[in-house]
């Protein structure tokens, strides 16, 4: 049976809202019911692949880094990139405007850059489209 | 193609820094690349079809604001590129806007409408 | 008629734009259109027996299918007993499978 696919478009950065775990919970369930998924990260969310998200210790908790044991965003979205089984794909596409604006190009693999064209694009090809925008 | 509607609620987001609304920008992008795309302001975002809304002047230090958005200019684009965009009746009146203020040619419509204006659109987005 | 999945992340108390997209849910079902309206992060607060918000009471009783995320109830402590009756409890897979049927129209707020 052909894959259905899902398009999501995020506006949140990391660490700023309770959007941003709950879209990886809806992508990670259509990924797991073999979707393919579609993610266009606007404005701000383009910072949820950031490479350079490093995990702290906690000084209010007293724990070191590896007590806290604390995947950052975008160790979570590698691990969804990760889970894709045989054919099946997520496409993840950081809006090159807001990437140059906050100066956020250092993604890690597997993101990729684009436009709002490209969303529209997505949206048309897709069975259903979210957009979870910030507020 | 796909119709869309997006509704916009949220207003003067990082509209200065980015000299844009940049929900409108998108929607205008999307426009611009062959989209039909039209709008719906709501909530606070009722004010962006006001008329003459002023952001000038601003400065940081010798860092000054020398473009800074007009946001009443791009609802009146959306019309000039036969799209719609629809303005909620009592949103206005909640916050003591008259129709007098808005830029032209905007579609004012009851809340009461705002459900039977969704079913007539195949993509809608809460913006 | 159509087949439309609201999804309400906010709550009223700190947003009163959610009462426009309770409004919706009301208006598209009075309009014959079948809308399942999901109940995420802070969207759940309401759905307590108690809560001064009334809306979710109207919005079931207007044949409105009202589902509370129980993942969001659970990073809330609300228990399944505290609920309107009126609320299922359901979660993120079944979200999705809703979203993902044919001819279905998802707007989240």
């Amino acid at each position: 049976m052909a894959r259905k696919t899902l398009s999501v478009l995020l506006m949140d950065p990391p660490y700023e809202s309770n959007n941003t775990p709950t879209a990886l919970r809806v992508i990670d369930a259509a990924l797991r019911k073999g979707h393919n998924v579609n993610v266009f990260a606007y404005e701000g969310a383009v910072a949820l692949t950031l490479k350079g998200q490093a995990p702290h210790p906690n000084p209010v908790k007293g724990t070191t880094v590896e007590q806290q044991q604390h995947p950052t965003p975008k160790d979570w979205i590698a691990a969804l990139m990760k889970s894709v089984q045989g054919d099946q794909k997520i496409d993840w596409i950081n809006c090159g405007l807001c990437v140059d604006e906050r100066g956020a190009g250092d993604w890690i693999e597997g993101a990729r850059r684009g436009s709002p064209a490209d969303f529209a694009k997505m949206a048309d090809a897709s069975n259903q489209t979210l957009v979870i925008a910030t507020r | 193609m796909a119709k869309t509607l997006s509704i916009v609620e949220c207003a003067y987001r990082g509209t200065i820094e980015e000299q844009d609304d940049t929900v409108l920008w998108f929607n205008q992008a999307m426009v611009n690349a062959g989209f039909e795309v039209d709008v719906l302001l709501r909530g606070n975002a009722v004010n962006y079809a006001v008329r003459g809304q002023d952001v000038s002047g601003l400065r940081f230090g010798a860092a000054s604001l020398d473009n800074p958005p007009h946001i009443d200019k791009d609802v009146e684009w959306f019309q000039a590129k036969n799209r719609t965009v629809y303005v909620v009746a009592e949103d206005l009146a909640d916050r003591g806007i008259d129709r007098a203020e808005l830029v032209e040619p905007v579609k004012v419509v009851p809340r009461a409408e705002v459900a039977r204006i969704v079913t007539g659109y195949d993509r809608v987005y809460n913006w | 008629m159509a087949n439309y999945v609201l999804v309400e992340s906010r709550d009223p108390f700190e947003y009163q734009d959610a009462q426009a997209f309770y409004d919706l849910a009301r208006d598209l079902t009075k309009a014959g259109n079948k809308v399942t309206f999901y109940l995420v992060q802070n969207g759940v607060i309401p759905a307590r027996r108690g809560c001064r918000f009334e809306r979710v009471a109207e919005l079931a009783q207007a044949g409105v299918s009202v589902i509370a995320d129980d993942f969001s109830l659970r990073e809330r402590a609300i228990p399944t007993g505290k609920l309107h009756d009126k609320v299922t409890v359901s979660n993120v897979d079944a979200l999705v499978d809703l979203l993902m049927q044919d001819g279905t129209k998802a707007i989240w707020h």
